[in-house]
């Protein structure tokens, strides 16, 4: 190879995830709007980085949950930096919302999968603009763009979306609405190779979006039918 | 030409029934792909959602009763929970027909074991039994298993996978709608449950399979095993998917369509003096 030159191959497009985000839980509450990611990025299966922010403030009124290829994840926060920057210079009295962010992360995934250089994320775009109602929209590397009251991206489509159909009303508190959220990620934990006890919780409420500190969730592995001893034999943890 | 070999006398017949892996047929396989394009048959999928827990001196295990054939229901109200022995029951997901058979077998086998022994069967008799059966088929019997009982030695629950491996679990799931099961199970399950309780969290988990995965559907069943009574299947547990509006038919009444005729022939003769044959 050449000094100065990247590979020998022609310009390639992403093939296949390698820092990966797992599973962003998203529901409306009475209020406005939440958002609940852990705090793993996992190397293939080994969980490389475990202090990592899966959600951003996007503008002013904004919230982006992003699981799957984390550098993608970095590269459209970015842009979307750069456009609410471009929004603030504007000086025309009104910011972008919840619903122009998530349309044009819509197109723009959309956009690149026509292409064949998608980029490979699940997002969950959330927000609430001052009055108008909270808004959630579940975007994805294949374009697929939808408005929901709750939805879970990876693994929690499997294992929250269940307990979100049973519990999800929409004049819950926001106490109510994390504690659900907590909740689904804690069951993910227990049942998701790829996730991790640590998470975040962000909320849009229409004047202000925050981001939690890191919250360890709870989680137990007493039980009797495990930690019991039987009656044959002194070992108490063989299963067969 | 693909050779066939042909028993030559008592003692071939012998020497292929002696057990252990026969091999002989992965050569005409490995010909039949390549040559004529004949793929073996795939693994059928489990459209099911089956689960059971272990509280202090009981067992609950609970089914869904959606029996599917590709993308068809075939059967909307079929049982999956099978009776292997008064005190032992499991559920079934896989291949219908290997799980009928499997647990009729198990249950023959049990019953002669209590006669030969005046003992009740233990529910790790027929752990070892299926986890041996299943092994030696190389997982080709699609039979998935959540087992349940009470012995003398306490309450047990155990899954057997296809392929033979088995795991003794406080609460478990299996079958295509085992996630959404699973996700109730871990938010909900404490090994202090009373029986009735037990009975809600299995059925609430198995509602969750029904209305979130496509390939569970139809009512819930429930069987509850205890130490006194043994157990019982609560058939129709819970039935949340009713069907609210059906096609009346007033049954028309006789005489509606008139008889114009009525002939009654003889076809069969009845002989009298049979001679039996030496």
């Amino acid at each position: 190879m050449a000094p100065g030159q990247y590979s020998t191959d022609p310009k390639q497009h992403t093939l296949s995830p390698i820092v990966t985000g797992a599973t962003v839980i998203g529901m409306k509450y009475k209020d406005g709007v939440i958002l609940a990611a852990d705090t793993l990025a996992s190397y293939g299966s080994e969980a490389r980085y475990k202090d990592v922010c899966r959600l951003k403030k996007v503008g002013e009124y904004t919230l982006l949950g992003g699981g799957g290829e984390l550098s993608d994840f970095q590269y459209l926060s970015d842009q979307l930096d750069e456009m609410a920057d471009e929004d603030w210079l504007n000086e025309d009295g009104c910011f972008m919302g919840p619903k122009e962010y998530s349309s044009y992360i819509g197109r723009v995934m959309y956009n690149r999968r026509s292409k064949f250089n998608p980029l490979y994320n699940q997002f969950v775009v959330v927000g609430k603009k001052k009055d108008e109602p909270a808004h959630l929209m579940y975007v994805d590397h294949q374009g697929t763009a939808f408005e929901e009251n709750f939805v879970a991206t990876g693994f929690g489509m499997h294992l929250g979306i269940p307990l979100l159909r049973n519990s999800w009303r929409a004049d819950m508190s926001l106490d109510e609405a994390k504690a659900l959220a907590t909740k689904c990620l804690e069951v993910c934990f227990y049942r998701d190779c790829r996730a991790y006890c640590k998470i975040h919780i962000g909320v849009c409420n229409g004047t202000s979006v925050d981001i939690s500190a890191p919250i360890p969730l709870n989680h137990f592995w007493g039980h009797g039918a495990w930690t019991e001893k039987r009656l044959e034999d002194d070992d108490p943890t063989a299963t067969w | 030409m693909v050779e066939v070999e042909e028993p030559q006398d008592y003692l071939d017949v012998f020497q292929s029934q002696r057990g252990g892996f026969s091999f002989e047929n992965c050569k005409r396989n490995a010909y039949l792909a390549a040559q004529a394009n004949i793929k073996p048959p795939t693994a059928m999928k489990s459209g099911t959602t089956i689960c059971g827990i272990q509280l202090k001196d009981a067992v609950i295990l609970a089914a869904d009763t959606r029996a599917t054939e590709g993308p068809m229901v075939a059967d909307k109200n079929c049982e999956k929970l099978h009776y292997i022995s008064k005190n032992v029951f499991c559920a079934g997901a896989g291949t219908a027909a290997d799980l009928q058979h499997t647990c009729e077998m198990m249950e023959s086998q049990m019953e002669l074991l209590r006669m030969a022994t005046g003992t009740e069967p233990r529910v790790c008799t027929v752990v070892r039994r299926l986890s041996s059966m299943l092994f030696k088929y190389q997982g080709y019997i699609g039979c998935a298993l959540v087992l349940g009982g009470v012995d003398v030695t306490g309450p047990h629950l155990y899954q057997i996978y296809p392929h033979g491996s088995t795991d003794k679990l406080p609460f478990t799931t299996m079958g295509s709608g085992s996630l959404a099961a699973m996700a109730i199970m871990e938010a909900e399950y404490n090994e202090n449950l009373s029986i009735e309780d037990g009975k809600k969290l299995v059925a609430k988990a198995i509602r969750a399979g029904i209305f979130n995965d496509l390939g569970s559907g139809g009512n819930v069943d429930v069987c509850v095993i205890t130490k006194e009574t043994g157990g019982a299947i609560l058939r129709n547990y819970e039935k949340p998917n009713e069907r609210k509006f059906k096609a009346q038919h007033a049954a028309f009444p006789k005489g509606t369509t008139p008889i114009l005729k009525e002939e009654i022939m003889k076809l069969v003769s009845v002989e009298e003096d049979v001679v039996m044959r030496d």
